[in-house]
């Protein structure tokens, strides 16, 4: 089978031709780096769709090479917006940053009952990896390298939307600037999450609790200009 | 203050940096990946505590102490029985997002060897959302992480066997750095990854912190012991969860027809199938009566995993399964305040041997661990290094490690060694895994003997300084042969049978001569072995 592979310090990619068939693309890159290539540089740990290290995009759309299974002639390369440290491998010290400056924590929790429909109801965004798969599809960062992005976002949603949650004020004003106004809702993360997470989805969310904790879309008041105050102010 | 320097992101790193940091210390945490990318988030089944009900504590002391087969300490086993209920809503607290049943209470299931349904969860991804809720509360806490550093050595005042820090590879730099602290708490998790293919461990589970533990002088105890979990699927040896049991599934013959009890202990269900598949060539798991929708709400993980990795569908087909190496019982020998033989180093969960698991742990009691402990090792550390501030005096250690990290790449290549790495998988799979003998240990240990010899004539083909992913492999490899030895020394030594340790020679438990607690540690770069009380 004919893998290609986009590698570091290299414009054209490599072509690899393990002897596997049938297999997951994690399988068959360890297939190469034990048996043909020891310089191949990714990143993998659990082997099972857990732990999150694994994502790379293939033709072009983002996958975690340990589920998804590869096909002949398939074109592997690192996620996008992250700057790439070694072939596959990238920084990730945007995981980190993102959640930080969007607070992405429960402040405090009360210990009361929930019912199975509130446990429920933050199950899926808290089935995050943080495999950064969503932040790769995302096209915002070609514009604004600081967007706070989908996967913190979906993570302030996971806690303000947390039955137990009693406060989240700081979290939604966390989360005005760089992050939820502007998100384009194009969608590009919704199919790209290996845990059915929709992203879009949790940021509309957000917004709507925003707007109802009196804060405005920045871009709608811009959308006319701005120019005419007819709400007096200075003229 | 006190500067704690944490290695390992897991579950236990985790819980014991917001612990010592909230008992005043200065943390920093190192981690050979992201925090969220390490074995913790593996954890399926749930932990275990006593949330009232018919339950007692007194229960779950009993049925740990029972699966421990005479290894495990009443008094160790009680204040992590006793203080579950209060480590579960300190969880709860933080935002875990547990299950819950009808009545709003945190929802329970019952796992192997417990007689009620104790184990708290998550759906099946209960080791998830605790490490991604303790890393939320990291971020919160402001504690300082250094991720993608390879522990190299620990570095230790050897007059005073004092441990003043440690060195690490920068994976991205290439760079040989050392961190001095006050204290240091080890959480680098297990050694199951020397059995490869045949473990449900992540790839990293190489054991590392426990290598430069034993390198740094301290001792290792009951490291002969290793969990096989009986349901792992059969190619990939990819987990599913005790839970799938828990919930009334089957474990069935070639012919379809049960054979075992399949809530018995974790060490017995696994030998029962291993019989089985000796006997009749295959074994599988059988959920297809708890229906789709149980299935899709509560099994999720295994539904898409079996569908994944092994090509059936749980909800109309059986599962393939065979037992696979699961948790590390053994670790660094630690006192009740979670400190090991060496001053000022302290270790915690998987990598610990907290003598909770004995000879056989529970499931349901690893997540707990690290919780109780965790806190508890967090807060004793901070207290040591307030009271006993470390020297900054010089030390070869980073020297020494620089000049390895550059002399490693001169290694000759004639051997390779991932194909040792497999080969040393299957041999312990083999002759160290579920079923034991002296001759089967024996060969084992020359191989292995073998393999030490010929490490020179191994290392990293890849010369690159920057993200050398085949060095740090090579190095993980090195880790695993120093552990590899002492597991078999230890399982030889040991001429009985008890919990996951199975010897076909010695069947029986012999408690006047092998009741106590494997030992093992160097001198002078000699491996000792004795047992000990």
């Amino acid at each position: 089978m004919n893998i290609l592979v986009k590698r570091s310090g290299n414009e054209e990619a490599q072509t690899y031709t393990p002897d596997v068939d049938n297999t997951t693309l994690l399988a068959a890159l360890n297939h190469i780096k034990t048996k043909i290539d020891p310089t191949l540089t990714y990143a993998h740990g659990c082997r099972s769709g857990v732990c999150g290290s694994c994502a790379v995009r293939v033709n072009g759309r983002e996958v975690l090479m340990c589920e998804y299974k590869v096909q002949e002639g398939d074109l592997v390369e690192p996620i996008r917006n992250a700057r790439v440290i070694r072939d596959l491998i990238v920084d990730s010290s945007d995981i980190e940053r993102f959640n930080r400056t969007a607070k992405a924590w429960s402040e405090g929790s009360k210990e009361e009952r929930v019912s199975e429909e509130e446990a429920s109801r933050i199950e899926t965004q808290s089935d995050c990896i943080l495999c950064t798969s969503c932040y790769s599809a995302c096209p915002v960062y070609a514009i604004n390298p600081d967007f706070i992005g989908p996967f913190a976002l979906t993570r302030v949603w996971r806690y303000v939307n947390d039955a137990r949650e009693t406060q989240s004020t700081e979290k939604i004003a966390a989360v005005q600037t760089n992050g939820i106004w502007d998100c384009t809702l194009c969608g590009e993360c919704v199919p790209v999450c290996p845990q059915n997470i929709a992203p879009k989805q949790d940021i509309t969310m957000l917004r709507m609790k925003s707007a109802m904790m009196g804060y405005q879309d920045p871009n709608a008041a811009m959308a006319f200009g701005g120019g005419l105050d007819f709400g007096g102010g200075s003229f | 203050m006190a500067r704690i320097l944490i290695i390992g992101g897991g579950g236990a790193g985790l819980v014991s940096a917001l612990s010592a940091q909230k008992s005043g210390a200065e943390v920093m945490v190192v981690s050979k990946t992201v925090p969220t990318r390490s074995q913790t988030s593996m954890a399926q089944g749930g932990m275990n505590a006593v949330l009232g009900g018919e339950d007692t504590i007194a229960r779950h002391i009993e049925e740990t102490l029972r699966s421990g087969a005479g290894l495990g300490e009443e008094e160790r086993i009680a204040f992590l029985c006793e203080n579950a209920p209060d480590a579960v809503r300190w969880c709860n607290l933080l935002g875990l997002p547990f299950s819950c049943d009808a009545e709003g209470e945190i929802a329970r299931r019952r796992l192997g060897g417990a007689s009620a349904p104790r184990a708290c969860h998550a759906q099946d991804y209960t080791g998830l959302k605790l490490l991604h809720t303790l890393y939320d509360q990291c971020l919160k806490a402001g504690i300082a992480f250094r991720n993608e550093r390879f522990l190299l050595n620990l570095i230790v005042d050897h007059e005073e066997n004092r441990v003043v820090g440690a060195t690490f590879l920068d994976i991205a730099s290439g760079e040989v750095e050392e961190i001095r602290a006050d204290a240091v708490i080890l959480a680098t998790g297990g050694y199951g990854a020397i059995y490869g293919k045949h473990s449900t461990n992540a790839v990293g589970s190489s054991g590392d912190g426990l290598a430069a533990a034993v390198r740094a002088g301290a001792k290792l105890a009951d490291m002969e012991f290793i969990q096989f979990h009986p349901t792992a699927l059969k190619n990939s040896s990819i987990l599913i969860s005790e839970s799938a049991r828990g919930a009334g599934g089957y474990l069935v013959d070639e012919q379809g027809d049960r054979f075992t009890d399949e809530l018995a202990p974790r060490d017995v269900v696994a030998r029962a199938i291993h019989d089985e598949i000796s006997k009749s060539g295959g074994v599988y798991l059988d959920i297809r009566h708890l229906g789709e929708e149980f299935i899709n709400h509560e099994l999720p993980q295994e539904r898409k995993l079996a569908r994944i990795y092994e090509g059936v569908d749980p909800v109309n087909d059986l599962i393939p399964i065979k037992p696979s190496a699961h948790y590390s019982m053994g670790g660094i020998e630690v006192n009740e305040a979670c400190m090991s033989s060496v001053k000022g180093l302290f270790a915690v969960g998987e990598c610990a041997n907290h003598k909770t698991h004995g000879a056989n742990r529970l499931g349901g009691n690893s997540l707990l661990e690290l919780v109780v402990f965790g806190r508890h090792c967090g807060a004793k550390a901070a207290e040591y290094g307030a009271k006993n501030p470390a020297s900054s005096s010089s030390n070869p250690q980073l020297a020494k490690d620089t000049n390895f990290v550059r002399g490693v790449m001169y290694f000759t290549n004639q051997i390779d060694f991932y194909q040792k790495q497999e080969m040393l998988a299957n041999i312990f799979y083999n002759n160290v895994g579920l079923v034991r003998d002296d001759m089967g240990l024996k060969a084992v240990l020359g191989a292995i003997r073998q393999m030490q010899k010929e490490l020179p004539f191994m290392g990293p083909r890849d010369k690159s300084k920057v993200c050398n992913t085949n060095l740090v492999e090579f190095i993980e490899f090195g880790n695993k042969i120093e552990l590899a030895e002492i597991i078999v020394v230890s399982a030889i030594s040991r001429v009985e049978s008890r919990g996951a340790h199975y010897r076909v020679d010695a069947p029986v438990r012999n408690d006047r001569m092998f009741g106590a607690h494997t030992v093992t540690w160097k001198e002078e770069g000699v491996l000792c072995a004795d047992f000990m009380e």
